[in-house]
């Protein structure tokens, strides 16, 4: 138990110190040092739970659940003081919505809110904790530098960056919180902060745009926490049957027909959080922020926690039609979000439909449910988490060095910076490749649709999401490994981020590639087993190949040992016209014209214009379908 | 489980090249006769590819050599995964990664035309990929294992259970034998290629190596239809000739079409094997 009271508090306490520290190298020993001490402790608590299963911590909350209550009133009048500011008065309305209902649960059910059992540990929070501890603490490393960086190109941004670090570690801790807590009043204190924080840091800049969009995703997490109030409402008020606010109690609850409709409604909030349609546009939005923000909000934090409470739900939703909705919800956004990503050319665009993509494939195994796509769910997570983070991190240091983000800029950025494209090119390998994890996530969620039931559906919508998804970034890979001549190296540079991060996250992808077949016996299957009483695995077989593959892809660069020696180099063929290697070419009259190439878009097919509202409209009409379903069943 | 399977792997590296070689001599003889010429000798593939190898390695850039290398690498294993009785569907995954890696080389060469090519190229990855993993999923359905050697030793005839599938299996083929109306990256003819496509910047030994694996391919595909008629050797071996004379007719009387046109019918195919799929799992289970 201590080592969850830790990572929950001790990110507070490293978030009140970094408030005081004004000097970059003081700032950056600090967050090393709680890096390594959060990192460090998420690892002892995977080394003393590793075999132990779940277990429940009777934590007095006498005094912290008050407390909890008087901290959700005061963010509630920061969000109006915010919204009175802004002029937004949707977000004051929606403020106000949700404090009256908390204040109703607190009196109303005053005597249904007491949970023995506030805290506990299973493989699943191991998991969320590893991928918060690890890649949230990276990406806070890297962010001290990139944080001086990017002051040093914006001079016009105020310079917060005490707020910053404060809010970053508050967001940590917050994250540990929710994955830990047994009490969904709990979660959802822990829920409102994350809202909160991420609020804060989209708005950082505090531009026009930065305040909108920062307004935007506060104004659907809000929806969001509403729904997940209301559900704490319902489970409260049928207590005896639902098993209350007790996560475990209504996890095992006998009464199928009763939680339904809270679980949607938590669902509902988690596809908000989760950032699936139609709620991706605050998830686009928040690109505005600096990119470990978007790294922080993609991988390992806020999003993640939409879709970590659908996965704790999905034996809830399993067999349900409500569950059904939702999956398809998932499915939707999964294919749509996929293709729109091809239309996109900007590099932070591209990983943002695809982080959405994913979710939506997430949330497509959690609603469906069954015992090997939740499975195939937690795999998705892990991979994703790692996978994004490494390439949001390798972006942001592009977009320093070669000053733009749009990836027609980055051609040849293995000669211009060779270890940052090696680097990319493996985390956009561990997005899509075999036998990378994301894909092996996919091939088991294939698997495992197969034998659910209407899981044809998802097939279909998988079979076209991959298809789209190889596209889009082979296309970008491309334009890494296109060999430009005599372009200057950009790597280094004066103000430098630190490479330690994206080394360890690439180490980190293929790490988890190698060790899958470990992760899974030993973190994963149990859980799955614990639940569903079966659980899916990878055949022997197939892990042979995966690592045969997996010892290929490692050994063959070596081939370029070969090749040294024996080539001659000729220019590109240049339609028969003298050329030369910089792909210069005589043109007519006697002027020497030099030859571009650009990428496929296809906006025509793949638009945001052509394909976003479609996909609003009927996620929509599918959420609400999914509350009537659950209202039917009651 | 028997060394049964090694012998199948061991087997498909050696023969494959020699059969695929045998089999585009042969396509190149009656693709002559279609047109009214005597055509080629029958060996005439493997005495091109031959020659191509005794030429001067000449390249835009060392990489492409490392692209095409891993091409043939993984189209070789991914091959020799679905001869040895392995899984469909890491299978088909690896043979994506073998595709990606060509059109990376293509990429790295920074040449105008292979730099369409490879667009191009992923285009037809993306039009053919759902229809291959529907293949995958329908012949699951039949045979309760998404093994090649459980598939295969399916004792009723799965394409009696999915005639949709193999009919848009059927379509796609002519994408992955890059054959003409689909051949939009590169192609085997030479009236209808912008330059040589992906292939315009390999020349020599790398452009002999993209052969032979063109040629693994080629074999793998044909293993594939020969799936859906597994019960039955004598009807497969003719049904895999069939198919693959039609595919040479088709090549021969359309020309060339343009991306547009290939994207839609390869997602159109897949939609034809959903509603397959769809009506055999509804009449297996009684449910979509």
């Amino acid at each position: 138990m201590q080592t969850l009271l830790f990572l929950i508090l001790f990110p507070i306490i490293a978030a009140c110190l970094l408030l005081f520290v004004k000097r970059t190298a003081l700032r950056y020993v600090v967050v090393v040092i709680s890096a390594l001490a959060i990192g460090g402790a998420t690892i002892y608590l995977l080394l003393r739970h590793i075999s132990a299963g779940a277990v429940y911590f009777a934590v007095p909350s006498g005094t912290v659940d008050p407390l909890m209550v008087v901290i959700e009133m005061g963010l509630a009048l920061f969000i109006i003081y915010m919204g009175v500011k802004f002029k937004n008065y949707l977000a004051i309305a929606l403020a106000a919505v949700q404090a009256a209902l908390v204040v109703y649960l607190e009196t109303t059910y005053s005597g249904s809110l007491h949970v023995v059992n506030n805290l506990f540990v299973d493989q699943f929070s191991i998991i969320m904790a590893l991928i918060i501890g690890i890649i949230g603490s990276l990406i806070a490393v890297y962010s001290v530098s990139y944080m001086e960086t990017y002051h040093h190109h914006h001079p016009e941004v105020r310079d917060r960056q005490r707020t910053f670090f404060f809010v970053i570690f508050i967001f940590l801790a917050a994250m540990f919180g929710l994955v830990f807590s047994n009490n969904l009043m709990w979660v959802f204190f822990f829920w409102e902060i994350t809202t909160i924080t991420s609020f804060l840091l989209i708005g950082y800049a505090e531009t026009e745009e930065a305040t909108k969009n920062a307004f935007l995703a506060l104004v659907m997490n809000l929806l969001g926490g509403i729904a997940f109030v209301a559900a704490l409402i319902i489970l409260a008020a049928t207590e005896p049957l639902s098993g209350g606010i007790d996560l475990a109690g209504v996890l095992s609850s006998g009464d199928a027909a009763v939680i339904l409709l809270p679980a949607a409604l938590i669902g509902f909030a988690g596809i908000t959080k989760a950032a699936l349609m139609p709620f991706s546009s605050w998830l686009l939005g928040a690109m505005v922020a600096p990119t470990p923000v978007s790294a922080l909000l993609h991988s390992s934090t806020m999003v993640k926690a939409g879709v970590y409470i659908l996965v704790r739900f999905a034996p809830v939703f399993a067999g349900t039609l409500t569950g059904f909705s939702i999956g398809l919800v998932g499915g939707l956004t999964f294919v749509l979000a996929s293709a729109i990503a091809i239309s996109q050319s900007n590099a932070k665009r591209v990983l943002a439909y695809s982080t959405i993509a994913n979710l939506g494939l997430i949330a497509a195994c959690a609603g469906v449910g069954t015992y090997m796509l939740v499975w195939a769910a937690i795999l998705l997570i892990i991979f994703h988490a790692i996978a994004k983070a490494l390439l949001f991190l390798g972006t942001g240091m592009i977009e320093h060095r070669i000053g733009s983000r749009d990836i027609e800029d980055m051609e040849g950025l293995i000669v211009r910076m060779p270890r940052m494209a090696v680097m990319m090119f493996i985390g956009m390998a561990g997005m899509f490749l075999a036998p990378f994890g994301m894909l092996i996530s996919k091939w088991a969620a294939i698997e495992a649709f197969v034998q659910a039931p209407f899981g044809l559906i998802f097939i279909a919508i998988l079979a076209y999401g991959s298809a789209v998804t190889v596209f889009f970034w082979a296309k970008w890979m491309g334009k890494l490994v296109a060999v430009t001549r005599e372009q200057e190296r950009v790597e280094k540079g004066i103000l430098e981020e630190p490479w330690a991060p994206l080394y360890i996250l690439t180490g980190l992808v293929v790490a988890a590639t190698l060790l899958f077949p470990l992760i899974s016996s030993v973190l994963i299957e149990p859980y799955v087993l614990a639940i569903y009483g079966a659980t899916a695995r990878m055949a022997q077989a197939n892990v042979a190949i995966m690592l045969l593959m997996m010892a290929l892809l490692l050994l063959l660069p070596i081939s370029f040992l070969l090749f040294k020696r024996s080539a001659k180099h000729l220019p590109a063929y240049m339609g028969g016209r003298p050329a030369t290697e910089d792909r210069r070419f005589a043109g007519s009259l006697g002027l020497t014209r030099e030859a571009q190439t650009r990428n496929y878009y296809l906006n025509d097919y793949f638009g945001e214009a052509k394909l976003f509202r479609p996909g609003l409209a009927v996620c929509t009409a599918l959420i609400i379908i999914s509350w009537i379903l659950a209202g039917v069943a009651l | 489980m028997t060394w049964a399977w090694l012998i199948g792997a061991v087997l498909f590296l050696i023969l494959a090249p020699l059969a695929g070689g045998l089999i585009a001599g042969i396509d190149r003889k009656i693709t002559a006769r279609m047109q009214g010429r005597v055509g080629p000798p029958l060996l005439q593939p493997f005495y091109d590819v031959g020659k191509l190898f005794e030429k001067e390695r000449v390249v835009v850039t060392t990489a492409q050599n490392f692209y095409v290398l891993a091409y043939l690498v993984f189209i070789a294993l991914a091959g020799a995964l679905f001869f040895a009785g392995g899984d469909l569907l890491l299978t088909i995954f690896a043979f994506t990664l073998a595709h990606v890696f060509l059109v990376l080389g293509a990429y790295a060469a920074h040449s105008p035309y292979s730099h369409i090519g490879a667009e191009r190229e992923l285009i037809q990855v993306m039009a053919y990929e759902p229809m291959v993993i529907l293949a995958a999923v329908g012949l699951y359905m039949v045979a309760n294992s998404f093994y090649v050697a459980d598939i295969a030793a399916v004792a009723v005839p799965a394409i009696l259970y999915l005639p949709g599938v193999f009919l848009g299996l059927a379509v796609i083929l002519t994408i992955k034998l890059r054959k003409s109306p689909f051949d939009i990256s590169t192609s085997h003819h030479a009236h209808q290629e912008i330059v040589k496509g992906i292939t315009t910047e390999f020349s020599g030994p790398t452009l002999g190596t993209i052969e032979i694996a063109h040629w693994y391919e080629n074999i793998f595909l044909l293993g594939l239809v020969y799936l859906f008629f597994a019960w039955n050797p004598v009807v497969g071996v003719i049904a895999v000739v069939l198919t693959y004379l039609v595919e040479i007719f088709v090549d021969n009387t359309t020309a060339r079409v343009r991306w547009q046109a290939a994207l839609k019918t390869g997602w159109f195919a897949a939609l034809i094997g959903i509603v397959n799929l769809a009506i055999l799992s509804y009449m297996m289970i009684g449910g979509v």
